[in-house]
């Protein structure tokens, strides 16, 4: 029964929601990429650069919000490596999207160790208040869940609108859609399907850079080596798993930081009689289990990783 | 800008864009150094000294090479038929865990049997592992990518249950480390002394038998066919998922015979800093070579080299070692735009 | 037409609209001239209605929001206006070819085009739709546009046009008025000089080797699955199987290739009921398959030509032995085909990619030929070829008919099928009509049993 009481606590879904937020995030930034036909594998890497610039910019001095543009800015700089990369040279996607990842988690621990040389344990800073929504806040367990987080997380939440929004009700949207379905359809109406690519891969390796941001800042305070641990590839089956609907999308990545908040706590309650390590291999077992879940009935963008040559059909 | 297909060229005008993706990797490598307050010639001195200034240094490289031949020959193969296996990091730990499974004493038998087993195990370990992210591409068409990376992760957290459990050495200090293998399984020295063993010529070996299968058998033609159009190479009648799977098996295999090879030559026995990222070096490995199972001897020596140098190079110079992930990871991305310009011709406009 | 919409750049020369002077490489400034395209392959997202698809790119990119009310509206008064009757809110991957077509032109005219390019148009349709197409055309016309009417089928251009401009090789090779030419006038201008079409030799057909009995196929190829279809191949024949693309050749093809298993109905080959066969057991079987995309799935273009040669037969004693390949042997028999099927091509060791569509053709024939199989299965094998590849193809065609092969020939080129075949039946929604002599159906008839007409009753 204890196992179950868990999920009645308020301290479970506002633990949850936090988990989801960088989730959140960087799936969005990938949907976008996928939705205009760029598989962006360097989405752990561009997060790693992201939760670093973000901290980097707070401990030097900077505003938290400056920090988080300027994740997000160096997140889009990577995105445009990334796509001149894939998208008018037409490179692999798998490769390039690893090797930015390596490019830019590399780059991250040497510019680390290039401004802190002699630290060993990882300064911290400042980091968000929890922002709590007057009135809202005061809801049990799902108000308080959902409108006593950061700034960040409600950033997190707006991210999803406006990426639907854009989606879906604007002339942007729909090309962006279309270029991942059918380029030719987007030449043909005199529109570069190759702008409409790189903004969507700069556009969305920003959002997953401010992902990583919100790690350094919204929830562990400081930056330490390896702290992207996969995220950055289960929000790349999170977007599977959403059928490349933000909506979806938002769902399952609740879902998912729900259970990675449930075995932390299970964890806890079983007192050692299960390895932990079985608990940490959680959150990817079941990334693997959602992509198969999702298998049958996937329906991939059309145009995912083919490159497109001005008129080609 | 259009891209057009080019006519075959000569092997000196084929080799100037690899030759040119390393000039702009150095390049690139120069500012950091500058960035970080040093003189990038003396630093590139350090390093290539580092590297292969002596015997000693050789010797390193060499050693250091070994796992990233096995990883980047895991990589060639399976890139060549487009399989994307990124776990290789995840096989190589798997191989080192059937190598101490088997070699800590549960098989007691000479050295000359015992070695040929535990190799063979540690591949067909590594090839299972791989095997099931291949099924799920071809049953379910899952993608690979995102399967077998994940599975690094959940592999090194297994390997980490089995050292604080059943593999945990009793004489560890609690160390999360397994014991050493016994003296039969230890692949011995090259050179009496020092670290280079003979897990080095195996890799040789098998980068000689690599490139056999690809160059001349039907196998290693049915994997570049399905690699480069799987569909007019299942219109041909090449049974395009068992190619697959052979091809993963083969991948995923050599990736583990890193693992036994680090644990069995060098290590002795298994910890979680076995490897510190071979399996993505195998990929930068493998891309360097231009998926040629020769040239990743050539790649995995290069790659150690400047892993290598720059430990040695750091020590003296004060410019963070990881100066030699990023050399390795922008390797990698002018290596492939070498590559595409090397067989199509941009034209602009 | 690709350098005139701005697909392409032109290596010399200048486009010009209206009296002004067009960028090159630029769709955007070739639309906001006034011209518009209909492309061979339509370019539509199928994962978006009707509506986007036409409103995509007419509205500012930074726009906040999509004024879709304003789109429906002007859209619903064109098509209103032209008789184009259309749901804009129904997704365009529901749509049937017709109905996508119909939506391409709508776009254009939304657009405002005062030109109006049509590449191939009735290539995908049925006469019947073709009829319709025509008639919206002349509507057009009657209201000032200009149409260019792309067209290799020349009763078509006779039919639609008022003026006809014949390329050949790049070059305008002449230009008509349509009322004062014919079209055998208008087909010397195409091909040269007159035609030469290969004798035709009537050699008395041999034995059933190939029957089809209500067989089905379960939709894993493109275009309609194959329902209840029969067909009686016989040896040393060109049957000639016509229809409008998507109508079940793939599906047919594919399970003659081996690549597709049939759900429902009897096969006999050579005398003996059996089950649908492997693409090995299809080589085995001395089945020679010429496919439709020798692009995407007749060659690898960045294997060799040599490579390419011996897809269908590395594992034979000739080229394999114990698992590894004979590549002397494989280089050898590439030069012989180069040689024989007269391919230019600067080693067998030449990546294919580099090679015409003629050549690449060639190979494939050459690879297909060579073992000398009792079937043929070609589809589509002159599409997208130039006139003198077509003749080539044709010839070798008629030639392994004349050795005592059976060719099955798909084609959704009337005039093609009407000048080789020996016997001609019909697809149609993945049925076939019965077999009929050359020359027993006129043109017409055949169209009608291409729109479906017939089918039904004869089931």
């Amino acid at each position: 029964m204890q196992a179950l009481d868990i999920l009645l606590t308020a301290s479970f879904w506002v633990a949850a929601i936090r988990i989801a937020s960088p989730l959140i995030f960087a799936t969005m930034g990938e949907l976008i990429c996928e939705r205009a036909g760029v598989l962006n594998l360097g989405i752990e890497g561009v997060m790693t650069v992201g939760a670093f610039a973000g901290w980097f910019t707070v401990y030097s001095g900077g505003d938290l919000w400056t920090g988080v543009a300027v994740a997000a800015v160096s997140g889009a700089l990577f995105g445009l490596l990334h796509a001149l990369l894939t998208v008018p040279l037409g490179l692999s996607q798998h490769v390039v999207g690893i090797g930015i990842t390596l490019l830019a988690t590399s780059l991250t621990y040497f510019t680390y160790r290039l401004v802190l040389p002699e630290v060993t344990s990882p300064p911290k800073i400042e980091p968000f208040a929890p922002l709590p929504i007057p009135g809202l806040s005061q809801i049990p367990i799902l108000g308080e869940a959902l409108f006593s987080q950061t700034p960040l997380t409600y950033l997190a939440f707006a991210s999803v609108a406006v990426v639907a929004w854009v989606l879906y009700r604007t002339p942007l949207g729909l090309a962006m859609r279309a270029a991942g379905e059918n380029p030719s359809a987007v030449e043909a109406q005199g529109i570069s399907v190759s702008g409409i690519r790189i903004g969507a891969v700069m556009a969305g390796s920003a959002l997953m850079a401010v992902g990583g941001a919100f790690l350094t800042m919204s929830a562990f305070n400081s930056f330490f080596f390896e702290m992207i641990n996969g995220r950055g590839w289960i929000c790349i089956a999170l977007v599977v798993f959403g059928s490349w609907r933000p909506g979806k999308a938002l769902i399952g990545a609740i879902l998912f930081a729900a259970f990675d908040a449930y075995q932390v706590r299970l964890q806890q309650l079983t007192g050692g009689v299960v390895p932990y390590q079985i608990f940490l291999m959680m959150p990817y077992v079941l990334s693997i289990l959602a992509l198969v879940l999702v298998a049958r009935r996937a329906t991939y963008p059309r145009a995912l990783m083919i490159p497109y040559q001005k008129g080609e059909r | 800008m259009r891209l057009e297909p080019k006519p075959a060229q000569s092997l000196a005008a084929t080799l100037l864009y690899p030759v040119g993706a390393i000039v702009v990797t150095l390049g690139f490598a120069a500012l950091l150094v500058l960035a970080a307050g040093a003189d990038p010639l003396s630093v590139f001195t350090l390093v290539a000294r580092g590297a292969a200034g002596s015997q000693f240094a050789l010797l390193e490289t060499l050693t250091r090479a070994t796992p990233l031949i096995f990883t980047g020959l895991a990589v060639a193969v399976a890139f060549r038929a487009k399989l994307w296996n990124i776990g290789a990091e995840a096989q190589l730990y798997i191989g080192g865990v059937a190598t101490v499974v088997l070699g800590t004493g549960l098989l007691p038998w000479p050295s000359w049997l015992l070695l040929p087993i535990i190799a063979v195990a540690a591949m067909l370990a590594g090839a299972l592992l791989l095997l099931g992210p291949a099924l799920l591409k071809t049953r379910l068409g899952v993608d690979e990518v995102v399967t077998t990376l994940l599975l690094n992760f959940i592999v090194l957290l297994f390997v980490s249950m089995l050292l604080e459990g059943v593999l945990k050495d009793p004489t560890g200090l609690g160390w999360p480390q397994s014991r050493k293998v016994i003296e039969a399984a230890q692949l011995p020295r090259i050179i009496q002394g020092k670290r280079l063993h003979y897990g080095f010529v195996l890799a040789i070996v098998s980068a000689v038998a690599v490139w056999i299968i690809m160059k001349k058998t039907a196998l290693g033609y049915e994997m570049r066919a399905v690699g480069h159009n799987p569909e007019a190479a299942r219109f041909a009648g090449i049974p395009v998922n068992r190619v697959l799977m052979k091809t993963a098996l083969l991948s995923g295999g050599l990736a583990a015979l890193a693992g036994f090879s680090e644990v069995a030559g060098l290590k002795g026995n298994l910890t979680l800093d076995l490897s510190p990222g071979y399996g993505y070096s195998g990929i930068v490995v493998a891309m360097l070579a231009m998926l040629n199972p020769l040239g990743v001897v050539a790649a995995a020596i290069f790659v150690a080299g400047i892993f290598v140098g720059a430990d040695a190079m750091s020590r003296s110079a004060g410019v963070p070692s990881y100066i030699a992930d990023v050399m390795v990871a922008t390797a990698l991305l002018t290596m492939v735009v070498a590559i595409l310009l090397s067989r199509f011709r941009v034209r602009w406009r | 037409m690709n350098i005139l919409f701005g697909h392409y750049v032109a290596d010399e020369g200048t486009v010009e609209a209206f009296g002004k002077r067009l960028p090159p490489g630029d769709p955007g400034a070739a639309l906001k001239a006034g011209i518009g395209m209909v492309h061979q392959h339509f370019t539509l997202a199928d994962n978006m209605t009707v509506l986007e698809n036409i409103a995509l790119g007419t509205q500012s990119l930074w726009r906040p929001r999509l004024d879709r009310a304003e789109a429906r509206e002007r859209l619903v008064r064109l098509a209103d206006d032209f008789g184009l009757t259309i749901q804009p809110d129904a997704f365009v991957s529901a749509l049937t070819v017709g109905e996508r077509q119909r939506v391409e032109i709508l776009k254009a005219l939304y657009r405002q085009a005062r030109v109006l390019i049509l590449d191939e148009p009735t290539a995908v349709l049925t006469p019947a739709e073709a009829e319709a197409l025509f008639r919206t055309l002349k509507l057009l016309v009657g209201q000032g546009l200009s149409i260019i009417f792309i067209s290799h089928k020349l009763n078509e251009v006779m039919a639609v046009s008022d003026r006809v401009i014949v390329l050949r090789g790049g070059k305008i090779a002449g230009e008509r008025r349509t009322a004062e030419t014919t079209r055998a006038d208008l087909a010397a201008l195409m091909v040269g000089q007159e035609p030469t079409l290969p004798p035709i030799v009537e050699v008395p057909f041999g034995g059933r080797v190939l029957v089809l009995e209500e067989v089905s196929t379960g939709g894993k190829s493109s275009g309609a699955p194959l329902d209840r279809a029969s067909l009686t191949l016989k040896d040393g024949e060109i049957l000639g199987l016509a229809g409008v693309s998507g109508n079940g050749q793939a599906a047919l093809a594919a399970l003659l290739s081996g690549s597709e298993p049939a759900t429902a109905g009897a096969i006999t080959l050579a005398g003996e009921q059996r089950a649908p066969w492997s693409t090995l057991e299809a080589l085995d079987l001395g089945i020679g398959r010429i496919p439709e995309d020798r692009h995407a799935v007749g060659t690898i273009g960045d294997m060799t030509v040599a490579e390419n040669l011996i897809l269908e037969s590395y594992r034979s004693a000739r080229f394999c032995s114990r698992g590894f390949l004979d590549w002397d042997a494989a280089r050898k028999f590439a030069e012989e085909i180069i040689a024989e099927y007269d391919v230019k091509c600067p080693s067998p060791d030449a990546r294919i990619r580099l090679l015409s569509g003629g050549n690449m053709q060639k190979l494939i024939l050459g690879r297909a030929l060579d073992p000398e199989p009792r079937i043929i299965v070609a589809n589509q094998p002159t599409r997208g070829l130039d006139v003198g590849a077509v003749a080539y193809v044709h010839g070798r065609l008629i030639e392994a008919r004349d050795r005592g092969a059976a060719v099955l020939l798909i084609s959704e080129d009337l005039e093609e099928i009407m000048a080789l075949s020996d016997r001609i039946a019909v697809i149609s929604k993945g049925r076939i009509s019965s077999v009929t002599k050359r020359g027993q159906r006129s043109m017409q008839q055949l169209g009608e049993l291409m729109a479906g007409h017939g089918l039904e009753a004869a089931a």
